[in-house]
């Protein structure tokens, strides 16, 4: 037995080394750095001073029009996007199951968007979507085809930009969905399909109460990496929207702190930390509420 | 439930190098079951047992044939339809229900006018429970049980919804020597008790031979021979099924006949006045030997082996089949002390006991009846 004493364990740890070395400088003293900075008021990362310390910074952001409307956006998209998602990407998974012919064909066609460029997929929904002197758009030759009135979806209401960023985040992540899903479920022993076959069960109930139930941890693992994906949008909303955000009222929280740090109005390390830290605490909150719910439920 | 298997034959396509093509797991069977009765459909693996059981539950559709339950042709019936229970080898316990959610399943299912209440569908699977005796088991998961255990829930499920026949494939292949035996027993009396027509599939001679009424011997898919346990095991059709049943394994020589004398090698071992001169298989079940100083046969002894009630005089001749010349020789008698003491590379001599020697044709291995008329 190896693994007793500290002898034994040395050999693991030197294993682990360079991943521990490399966490401990890009992850945790970042983290830590930003913690620091977020109670530091006025921190100026050129002359590396600042003026006192104290919650100031979280006051300010927390005041901020700017970031109260990038919390909206955000918690928009994250209900919006992450049941729909995972959902549709279920009836996909289950539908793909279930059909022999074209099978493999059609896996990869749904699995396309994964290796696609998010900015070039961001060209694509603009060509969709956007209205310009010259044409309404793709979808709005639809719309006005089907009776309604065009509606500038890139530069227009708030719903239209929101509808095409759900509609687009979805897609995005839908592959990844689609890919895990797929394999949960063939990985379910036939045998159970069978046994309940035999038991004269019913399609729906067969899905309801054997597949849903033994795919549920992969499910639950899609809905937690969705939550925390979701909450750490940004590319995608650049892609659709350029990189004045704040102006077109789509940013998200992410895209605050970025701004706060780069953008034209930007500059503010400590406002940028306070922002980051915040963003922090509500996704290790909504995740252990996730893993809190979905362990009672596996272990039910 | 009375069941007829008529000319039933399962074809499955094969495509390979060699292009496609059928294989026959299953070839113009054709046996009936009575009513009640607990049948081993008995074969080594891919003799086409398992396929059978299949084409009985409804999962497989055979290419050919017919299915009579009672006196209803359920061939084209869906599994559902058919009002069959299912053990399956593996048991198919759903893993995330309790063991009374698990039996509560197939009773759930049930529509129109066979629909229960929630007491009555209570009150099923609590009796259930109670004839497989896992009663005190019901809010445990199947991940919590025992094989046994979960070997018993799975009988329960595929009995609670009163089938009119109840099918189990290998259902004890899962189980440790010991609870194996003690499980087939259980069934055996499960089935008693509920008299639903069985069928059950197994590679294991001793469990077939031990708890069935009938056994159905199959080899590539086409029966070699139906009969009660004994009587299969007394009188074989054939070289297959001699060798298939019986531990320790029937002895098979080469041998010949002459002027109705059979001979092992150049010892004359038994008088064969029916039948005519000849190449044979002779195959003599190890309890079919008496050890005598003046026996006819003649081999060179190796060891004994003591095994409780009997021992097991294991020797060599040079026209014996199997690497050893197996003989069960019980313990009362009184040669056995010479026999223990005889050195190894002795000669030993046997006697055959005639009711225990099997003549087989050397090409067809189909038997040869030593007595006039057969058995």
């Amino acid at each position: 037995m190896r693994h007793k004493g500290f002898g034994g364990s040395l050999k693991g740890w030197l294993y682990l080394l360079p991943a521990l070395l490399f966490l401990g400088v890009f992850m945790v003293y970042p983290l830590i750095d930003v913690f620091v900075y977020s109670f530091e008021e006025g921190y100026n990362s050129a002359s590396q001073t600042y003026f006192g310390v104290g919650t100031y910074n979280y006051a300010y952001v927390l005041r901020d029009p700017y970031f109260l409307q990038a919390v909206k956006n955000t918690f928009l998209l994250v209900v919006v996007t992450v049941p729909l998602s995972t959902g549709i990407a279920l009836l996909i998974s289950v539908g793909l199951h279930s059909i022999k012919p074209l099978r493999n064909f059609l896996q990869t066609v749904y699995f396309l968007p994964y290796v696609t460029n998010t900015l070039a997929v961001g060209m694509v929904f603009m060509i969709l979507f956007k209205k310009t002197a010259y044409s309404d758009g793709l979808i709005n030759l639809l719309v006005t085809r089907l009776g309604g009135n065009s509606v500038d979806f890139i530069d227009g209401p708030y719903w239209a930009k929101m509808f095409v960023l759900c509609f687009y985040t979805i897609w995005v992540v839908m592959p990844f969905k689609i890919l895990i899903l797929t394999s949960a479920l063939a990985s379910v022993d036939p045998v159970y399909y069978r046994a309940a076959q035999v038991d004269g069960t019913s399609k729906l109930r067969t899905f309801m109460r054997i597949t849903l139930p033994m795919i549920a941890p992969m499910i639950f693992y899609l809905v937690i990496t969705g939550f925390i994906g979701a909450f750490k949008a940004y590319s995608d909303v650049v892609a659709l929207f350029g990189t004045n955000l704040n102006a077109a009222g789509m940013n998200t929280i992410v895209g605050y702190v970025y701004d706060m740090l780069y953008g034209d109005s930007g500059g503010y390390p400590s406002y940028a930390s306070a922002a980051a830290i915040i963003l922090f605490a509500i996704v290790f909150t909504i995740t252990c509420i996730n893993l809190l719910v979905s362990g009672r439920r596996l272990r039910r | 439930m009375k069941v007829v298997l008529e000319d039933l034959t399962k074809k499955f396509p094969v495509r390979d190098r060699k292009g496609r093509g059928d294989v026959t797991a299953v070839d113009r069977l054709r046996f009936e079951i009575p009513d009640g009765y607990l049948i081993g459909l008995l074969g080594p693996s891919g003799c086409g047992k398992s396929t059978v059981l299949n084409l009985i539950s409804g999962l497989l559709q055979p290419t050919e044939g017919r299915i009579f339950f009672g006196e209803e042709d359920v061939t084209l019936l869906p599994p559902e339809k058919r009002g069959i229970g299912l053990v399956f080898q593996n048991y198919a316990l759903y893993p995330h229900l309790t063991v009374k959610q698990n039996i509560l399943f197939p009773l759930e299912n049930l529509k129109g006018k066979d629909k229960l209440t929630k007491a009555e569908m209570l009150q099923k699977a609590e009796e259930t429970a109670k004839l497989v005796q896992i009663d005190g088991l019901l809010d445990r998961k199947p991940a919590e049980l025992s094989g046994g255990q979960q070997q018993r829930v799975a009988i329960a499920r595929a009995l609670v919804k009163m089938p009119k026949v109840l099918l189990l494939d290998e259902p004890l292949s899962n189980l440790d020597a010991r609870l194996r035996i003690q499980t087939r027993e259980e069934i055996r009396r499960i089935q008693r008790e509920t008299k639903v027509t069985t069928v059950f599939v197994t590679h294991d001679q001793e469990e077939a031979m031990s708890i069935s009424d009938l056994i159905v011997v199959m080899k590539e898919g086409v029966v070699q021979q139906i009969g009660r346990p004994q009587e299969v095991y007394d009188s074989p059709n054939n070289l297959f099924v001699a060798k298939f049943l019986g531990t320790p394994p029937i002895n098979v020589f080469e041998g010949r006949v002459r002027g109705h004398r059979l001979y092992i090698g150049d010892d004359a071992v038994l008088d064969a006045d029916s039948v005519p001169d000849g190449e044979v298989y002779v195959g003599v079940r190890p309890e079919g030997f008496l050890m005598r100083e003046t026996g006819a046969l003649s081999c060179r002894m190796d060891r004994v082996q003591v095994m409780g009630r009997d021992i097991s005089v294991v020797s060599a001749n040079d026209a014996a089949l199997n690497t050893a010349v197996r003989a069960i020789i019980g313990t009362e008698s009184e040669v056995t002390k010479t026999a223990a003491s005889a050195p190894e590379g002795s000669e030993i001599r046997f006697d055959l006991i005639p009711r225990k020697v099997f003549l087989f044709d050397r090409r067809t291995e189909k038997r040869i009846f030593l007595e006039e008329g057969g058995q």
